[in-house]
């Protein structure tokens, strides 16, 4: 098997899969090597990740990335999930195939442009 | 449940009677076809037999079998050798977008190492115009390359016009059968083809055995060099056992083309059929009926290939898919870019390959679990807007 069982078990039961109403950041991010594409929606309430979702056309690691990215933001304040790596991804996942690891990135790029867009619509905050 | 597979395209399963029918040349018969003593002479008796079975196959002499190891050493063994052979007319070679890489790289090879190649397109259901490969012929044209039987999407050449075109202009013509021959007839006459290239491991015989079918009078220069096998042409010891499950692989797929090719064709009609009644924005790729008689290949918009084989193959059905994601070299499939499908409908792509082993419960299987697959991931991909 070209995966291990922990990306084959998101895989097969992806969390956090669909859309968030109104929410408060969107990330997407295309692939260029293979033209996968995420997108990821946050709700932030008090400068943590409240709830996290994902939609992904992409591989077998693509969505299992997108599965456990969006577990790992989930509860984590904006400063920490910006600083998970797309290393720190695939290493949660047990490892990914050397020609998969540029999907991890994938997933890292998507919610910093979600975290990104929530901070454009909320400059207040920022201030403090 | 017993795993459905539907990738006979990749390969198939050796017979049982091929296989006992080559079981007493690895310890029994283990002699060495050029020596001169009675073991040698049960190989060489053995391996000849076989030669008459292949040729029989293809319509061909005995005499114009050579035997290698595989598909593409032959595709290799005719592009290099006979360009070889033939370089004092010139060194342009003809050939198609939509071939295998046991063709495609050899001649690439031969382009970086001086050779001029023209490459003729394809339409949109993967088939060459011979009017163009006429058209492409200089003074100067050393070999014409062109398969018989795509490998992704099953689409079937005019070989045979083009095979008439090139003999009116005195070029060497070879073609690569190996997903043709014991699928569909093929005939080497009636293709007017000089080179033809086949593998034992696609028609139910062993791998590692393949042969280049030769014109008598053609050309050709070895690839392998050594001793005197195949007349000095393709040297190494014999692949007894391997040679001789060729040819019962060969006997059977004679005696039983008319049945497979039916009994296939219904499934794959069947199949795809079932297919565009229940998923919706599908494309089917290749030529609606000049095709492999067991080949679907359709492109599922807005997911991705691989999470479909991952899904299908959690359901005990294995099929397989030309997307970037799929292929370890992270290319899309050549083939279907060849074809006009857009990058996204190649990351779609999914290929079932049937057989003449697969049965009418299988593709009803196939079709009731493939809706919920293709749904599970639409679902969940950002490109998909349902229209309710």
């Amino acid at each position: 098997m070209l995966y291990s069982e922990q990306v084959m078990e998101h895989f097969m039961n992806p969390r956090n899969v669909g859309e968030l109403e109104n929410p408060d950041g969107v990330g997407q991010e295309g692939n260029p090597t293979c033209g996968d594409v995420m997108q990821i929606h946050i709700r932030v309430v008090d400068g943590t990740i409240a709830d996290c979702r994902f939609k992904t056309f992409g591989c077998g690691s693509a969505i299992a990335i997108s599965s456990q990215i969006t577990e790992m933001a989930k509860g984590k304040t904006l400063e920490e999930a910006l600083a998970i790596t797309k290393e720190d991804v695939a290493s949660q996942l047990g490892g990914l195939p050397p020609q998969k690891m540029h999907c991890s990135n994938l997933g890292a790029a998507a919610l910093r442009k979600a975290i990104e867009d929530y901070m454009a619509r909320r400059p207040a905050e920022l201030v403090q | 449940m017993n795993p459905v597979y539907a990738d006979h395209i990749a390969t198939t399963p050796c017979r049982p009677e091929v296989f006992e029918a080559m079981k007493p040349y690895f310890m029994e018969h283990f002699g060495n076809p050029l020596s001169l003593h009675d073991f040698g002479q049960t190989a060489r008796d053995a391996i000849e037999a076989a030669r008459e079975q292949v040729a029989g196959l293809i319509g061909a002499k005995t005499e114009e079998i050579l035997y290698t190891s595989s598909g593409t050493e032959s595709c290799n063994f005719a592009i290099k050798g006979m360009t070889h052979a033939y370089q004092k007319k010139g060194r342009h070679i003809v050939t198609s977008s939509v071939e295998h890489h046991a063709v495609a790289n050899p001649v690439k090879f031969l382009e970086k190492n001086g050779c001029e190649v023209t490459t003729i397109p394809v339409d949109s259901a993967g088939r060459v115009d011979p009017d163009q490969v006429a058209r492409a012929l200089r003074d100067d044209t050393a070999l014409v390359s062109i398969m018989l039987a795509n490998n992704e999407i099953g689409t079937i050449q005019p070989v045979a016009e083009i095979g008439r075109i090139t003999r009116e202009r005195g070029i060497v013509f070879h073609t690569d059968a190996s997903c043709a021959v014991g699928n569909v007839p093929v005939d080497v006459e009636a293709l007017q083809v000089d080179a033809l290239s086949l593998s034992g491991h696609k028609f139910f015989g062993p791998k590692g055995v393949g042969a280049l079918y030769l014109r008598k009078g053609t050309r050709i220069t070895p690839l392998i060099h050594g001793g005197i096998q195949e007349g000095g042409r393709r040297a190494g010891a014999d692949n007894v056992p391997g040679i001789v499950g060729l040819g019962a692989a060969a006997v059977l797929a004679r005696e039983e083309m008319n049945d497979r090719v039916a009994r296939v064709t219904d499934l794959r009609n069947r199949l795809i059929s079932g297919i565009l009644e229940r998923v919706d924005e599908i494309t089917y790729n290749g030529h609606p009926e000049l095709r492999l008689p067991g080949n679907v290949n359709i492109a599922v918009n807005y997911v991705e290939g691989e999470s479909l084989l991952l899904l299908l193959m959690h359901k005990g059905i294995l099929a397989s898919s030309g997307s970037t994601c799929t292929s370890r070299a992270l290319k899309a499939s050549g083939v279907l870019t060849a074809i006009g499908l857009s990058e996204q409908a190649c990351q779609g792509s999914l290929q079932m390959t049937l057989g003449p082993g697969n049965t009418d419960a299988e593709v009803d299987y196939i079709l009731d679990v493939l809706p919920e697959i293709v749904s599970k991931l639409r679902a969940m991909s950002p490109l998909y807007h349902r229209k309710d």
